[in-house]
C-alpha cells in the first residue's frame, strides 16, 4: 500500500501546471471560448507535440508515457484548475480507454493519432430519452453487407464541433434498455449523413446534437464484439467518471482558494470578512470537501482495475461524494463572494458553472447512490 | 500509488488473525456480547496479552517498545482488531502521555514510565479540562507553586475519564500567573494516590460512570515529575492533541459498526421486508458508507502519502471532525434501527442474574451508546475548536 506519486507522475503534474499557468489565464480562456470555434487549437497541438501530454496513459510502444488512470487523473485535475475546455476527457480518457481495452489493429492505428494531437474524438452516448442509462439506446446500427447503417439522435455531445472522429454507442440488436445488443463504434466525424447542431455549453465548452441519417459506416468501425459492447462501455464510462472527479477536485480547490483570497481582501464593518468566524468555519467545511474529493478520486482511480461490481461500487461512491462536495463548495464560494460572485466578471463564477455541470456528468448523486446500493446493499 | 497488500502483508494479516483467534479471552468476548459494563481488569486483560506478544504499542518508535510496523501493517492491525471486535485499548498511556514522555521527557522519566505504560502496570488519566476551562483550555486555573524540590498543586479538574481506575495522571497546571495564558502552563505527572487528591464520579446520559471530577488540595508533586521545561507545558499539550485527533478518526471501528447496523437492519422488519430494504433507511446506511470511505482514504493519504513521515499535523483536525460525526451517525442509525426496544433501560446484568432481558441483545446498549457518543464532537477539542485550528493553521486565516 502506497499513496505517493512517482517522479514521472510529479513531472507530468509540474510540466502541465507550468504550461497551463503560462497559456491558460482566465482572460485568455474567455477570449478563445468566445471565439467562433470556441477554442485555441494551438494549445491542443502544444499539449501533444511540445509536452507529450496526450500520451500520458498510453503504452510506450504506441509512443505514450506508459501511464494509466492515475496519469489521467493528474492531467484532469490540472485542467480543472484552469477550467480547461481541452477535449482530453473524450479523446484520451474515453476513446483512448476503449482503444486500449480492445487493442489490436484499431489501437495501433488510432492511438498514435491521438498522441500526436491529430485526432479529436467526441463521445456520442447520451440520448434524449436515456438519462444516465447507458443501455437505453434508440440509435441503431443495422448490418448492411460488410458494414452498418447508423440512425438516431445523440444528445449534448461535448467537443463534437471540433471532432475528427466520433465514438458512438448504438443498438445492433435487442430491445431498448436490454443489456445485450449494444455495440460501440469509432467512426469518422464527417461521414455523409451526419448532421450536427452545434452550440456552446454553460461551462465554456462546445457541444452538438448529432443526427445520424442512415450513415453508412465500415465494418471495422466496430470496437469489441457486436452486441456485447455494454461491459466495455460501462468500463470506459467508469474511467471517465473518476476522471471528472479528478477534474472536480481541481475546480473545487480553485473555488476554495479563490474564496480564501477574496475574504482576506474584501472589507466590511472595517475588517476583512475572513475575520468572521462564521465565514472561517464555512471555508473549513469547504476545505474538508476538497480534501475528501481528492481522497475519493484516488480511491476510485485505484479501484478501476477491480472486478466490475467492486469497480462500479467504488466509482459510484466517489462520484456521489464528489458531486455533493462540488455542489457545496461551488454554492458557498458564490455566497461568500456576495454580489460580485453572481457576475460573469470574476473567474469564480465560471468555476462554479463547471462544478455544477460535473455534478450531473455521467450520473448525478442520486443515480450513483442508487447504483451503489444495488451493488452493495441488496441482499 | 497502489493499495495492494504484498505477500509479506498478507502473511502478516494471517498472523494477526490467527493470533487474535487463539489468544482473545473468551470470557471477555462473552461480556462484550452481553453489553456488560467493563471493569478495569477487563480493559487490561487484552492489553496484557498484547504486551506479552510485543504488539501493545505499534505507533511508538522501536527504541521505546514499538513494533516497527509499516503503515500498511498498522492499517492491517487496526482493521483486524476491529473486525474481531477486540476491546479498545485505553489511550491515556499508550496514545497520549507515552508519546509526550518519549518526545519531551528526561531519560529518568522515560526509563521509569514507558515500560510501565507498555505493561499496563500504570493506568493513566488526563487532567486537562476544568469547570471554567473547556474549549478555552489555556484559561486553566489549577496552580502549581514551587516549594523546595516540589510543587504544591491546588485546583479542580473535570471530565477525567476513568480516573477511578487511575494510578497516575498527566495534568496541565499554571506555574506562572503573570505570563500570557499559554506561556505559564506546565505539564506534570501526578501519582493519583497522593494525599490531597479526591476523585468524584460524574454519571453521564447513558448511566455510565465514565468521567470524574478530580480535586487537588495541597498535593505535593516532585519537580522531577514535570515533563519538559517549566511554563512550556502548552507545547506538550498541543503535541498530544494532534496525536489524540488522529486516533480519534476510528475508521476501522466505524467500518465494523456499519456491519453491525446492517445486520440489525436485516433482522428488524419493516412491513414484510427487512428494514434494510426500506429505501430511506438504506440510503442513510449507504451515505454513511460513502462518507466513511472518504474518511478512510483521507486517513490513508496522511498515513502512507508524501507527508507520512512528518507526523500528525493540523490537518488531523479534519479526521477528528469527520470521524466523530460518523461515529455519532452510526449510533443514531443503530438506535433508529432497534425501534421500540431502544427505550428499556438496563444497567448491565449482575452476577447470577438469569432473568431474561427485554428485547433483542443488540438493542440493549443502543440508546445509552447514542447518548454517550455525543461526547465525540465535544472532547479532544470540540469540533468547533477543530475548525478554528484548521482555519488558523491550514488556511492561514
Amino acid at each position: 500500500m502506497d499513496f505517493t506519486y512517482t517522479e514521472t507522475q510529479d513531472m507530468i503534474r509540474d510540466t502541465l501546471a507550468r504550461f497551463l499557468g503560462d497559456t491558460y489565464d482566465f482572460e485568455t480562456r474567455q477570449k478563445f471560448i468566445n471565439s467562433d470555434s470556441g477554442r485555441d487549437p494551438a494549445i491542443w497541438t502544444a499539449l501533444a507535440q511540445d509536452l507529450g501530454m496526450l500520451g500520458a496513459p498510453f503504452a510506450e510502444e504506441h509512443g505514450g508515457l506508459g501511464g494509466g488512470a492515475l496519469e489521467n487523473a493528474i492531467v484532469m485535475e490540472e485542467l480543472g484548475k484552469v477550467i480547461g475546455i481541452e477535449p482530453y476527457l473524450p479523446t484520451v480518457v474515453i476513446a483512448g480507454g476503449a482503444l486500449k481495452a480492445v487493442g489490436g489493429a484499431q489501437a495501433d492505428a488510432m492511438i498514435p493519432e491521438i498522441i500526436a494531437g491529430n485526432a479529436i474524438i467526441a463521445f456520442a452516448y447520451a440520448e434524449p430519452q436515456g438519462r444516465y442509462d447507458l443501455a437505453n439506446l434508440r440509435t441503431s446500427a443495422k448490418k448492411d453487407g460488410a458494414g452498418y447503417v447508423l440512425s438516431g439522435h445523440k444528445s449534448v455531445v461535448y467537443a463534437a464541433p471540433w471532432a475528427t472522429h466520433l465514438l458512438v454507442t448504438a443498438r445492433t440488436g435487442g430491445n431498448a434498455r436490454d443489456r445485450d445488443g449494444v455495440s460501440l463504434f469509432l467512426i469518422d466525424a464527417n461521414l455523409p449523413g451526419i448532421v450536427r447542431r452545434d452550440y456552446p455549453t454553460v461551462d465554456g465548452g462546445r457541444a452538438s446534437e448529432i443526427y445520424f441519417e442512415n450513415v453508412a459506416i465500415p465494418g471495422d468501425a466496430l470496437l469489441g464484439g457486436e452486441g456485447t459492447g455494454l461491459p466495455l462501455i460501462e468500463q470506459i464510462v467508469d474511467e471517465a467518471t473518476v476522471a471528472v472527479c479528478a477534474e472536480a477536485t481541481g475546480v473545487m480547490q480553485k473555488l476554495h482558494e479563490g474564496t480564501l483570497e477574496y475574504t482576506q481582501q474584501r472589507k466590511q464593518f472595517g475588517v476583512p470578512i475572513a475575520k468572521f468566524q462564521v465565514l472561517q468555519h464555512r471555508m473549513v467545511d469547504m476545505f474538508m470537501e476538497v480534501e475528501q474529493a481528492r481522497s475519493m478520486t484516488i480511491m476510485g482511480t485505484l479501484k478501476l482495475g477491480l472486478p466490475a461490481n467492486e469497480r462500479m461500487a467504488a466509482v459510484s461512491a466517489a462520484k456521489a461524494k464528489v458531486a455533493r462536495g462540488a455542489n457545496f463548495v461551488g454554492q458557498n464560494a458564490i455566497q461568500t463572494h456576495g454580489g460580485i460572485g453572481i457576475t460573469q466578471e470574476l473567474a469564480i463564477g465560471h468555476y462554479f458553472k463547471r462544478a455544477t455541470m460535473i455534478e450531473g456528468q455521467f450520473g448525478s448523486h442520486d443515480y450513483h447512490m442508487d447504483r451503489y446500493e444495488r451493488i452493495t446493499l441488496n441482499d | 500509488m497502489d493499495m495492494e497488500f504484498s505477500p509479506e502483508d498478507l502473511a502478516f494479516q494471517q498472523e494477526v488473525r490467527d493470533f487474535i483467534a487463539e489468544n482473545y479471552p473468551a470470557d471477555l468476548r462473552d461480556k462484550q456480547d452481553e453489553g456488560e459494563e467493563m471493569s478495569k481488569e477487563d480493559f487490561l486483560a487484552w492489553h496484557k496479552i498484547l504486551y506479552k506478544k510485543g504488539w501493545i504499542a505499534p505507533a511508538w518508535p522501536v527504541e521505546y517498545g514499538g513494533t516497527g510496523w509499516t503503515p500498511t501493517q498498522r492499517f492491517i492491525w487496526s482493521e483486524e482488531t476491529a473486525r474481531a471486535d477486540c476491546i479498545r485499548l485505553m489511550p491515556f498511556g499508550l496514545a497520549m502521555v507515552g508519546p509526550v514522555i518519549y518526545t519531551f521527557g528526561t531519560p529518568e522519566q522515560k526509563a521509569h514510565f514507558l515500560p510501565r505504560i507498555l505493561s499496563g502496570e500504570d493506568w493513566w488519566c488526563q487532567g486537562y479540562s476544568e469547570p471554567g476551562s473547556g474549549s478555552d483550555l489555556a484559561s486553566l486555573r489549577t496552580t502549581a507553586v514551587a516549594d523546595g524540590d516540589d510543587y504544591i498543586v491546588n485546583g479542580q479538574k473535570t471530565w477525567t475519564t476513568l480516573a477511578q481506575h487511575a494510578d497516575w495522571g498527566f495534568f496541565l497546571v499554571r506555574t506562572d500567573k503573570e505570563a500570557k495564558q499559554q506561556e505559564g502552563i506546565s505539564f506534570l505527572l501526578i501519582d493519583m494516590k497522593s494525599p490531597g487528591i479526591t476523585v468524584r464520579p460524574i454519571i453521564t446520559l447513558g448511566g455510565e460512570h465514565e468521567v470524574n471530577e478530580v480535586w487537588l488540595e495541597d498535593v505535593r508533586v516532585p519537580q522531577s515529575q514535570r515533563v519538559y521545561d517549566e511554563n512550556k507545558g502548552w507545547t506538550c499539550a498541543k503535541f498530544l492533541l494532534a496525536h489524540e485527533r488522529t486516533g480519534i478518526a476510528g475508521v476501522a471501528a466505524s467500518k465494523r459498526g456499519i456491519e453491525k447496523v446492517k445486520a440489525i437492519a436485516r433482522t428488524e422488519l419493516d412491513g414484510d421486508k427487512p428494514l434494510l430494504a426500506n429505501a430511506f433507511f438504506k440510503r442513510k446506511v449507504a451515505e454513511l458508507e460513502v462518507d466513511l470511505a472518504a474518511l478512510e482514504f483521507t486517513e490513508l493519504r496522511s498515513l502512507a502519502g508524501p507527508n507520512a513521515n512528518r507526523g500528525p499535523g493540523p490537518e488531523s483536525s479534519l479526521l477528528k471532525i469527520k470521524g466523530s460525526e460518523i461515529q455519532q451517525r452510526l449510533t443514531e442509525l443503530t438506535l433508529e434501527a432497534v425501534g421500540h426496544y431502544g427505550a428499556p433501560y438496563f444497567r448491565g446484568f449482575g452476577e447470577g442474574d438469569n432473568e431474561h432481558p427485554i428485547g433483542p441483545d443488540y438493542a440493549h446498549r443502543a440508546a445509552p451508546t447514542y447518548f454517550n457518543m455525543r461526547k465525540t464532537t465535544i472532547y479532544g477539542g470540540s469540533n468547533e475548536i477543530q475548525r478554528n485550528i484548521i482555519a488558523k493553521m491550514v488556511l492561514g486565516l
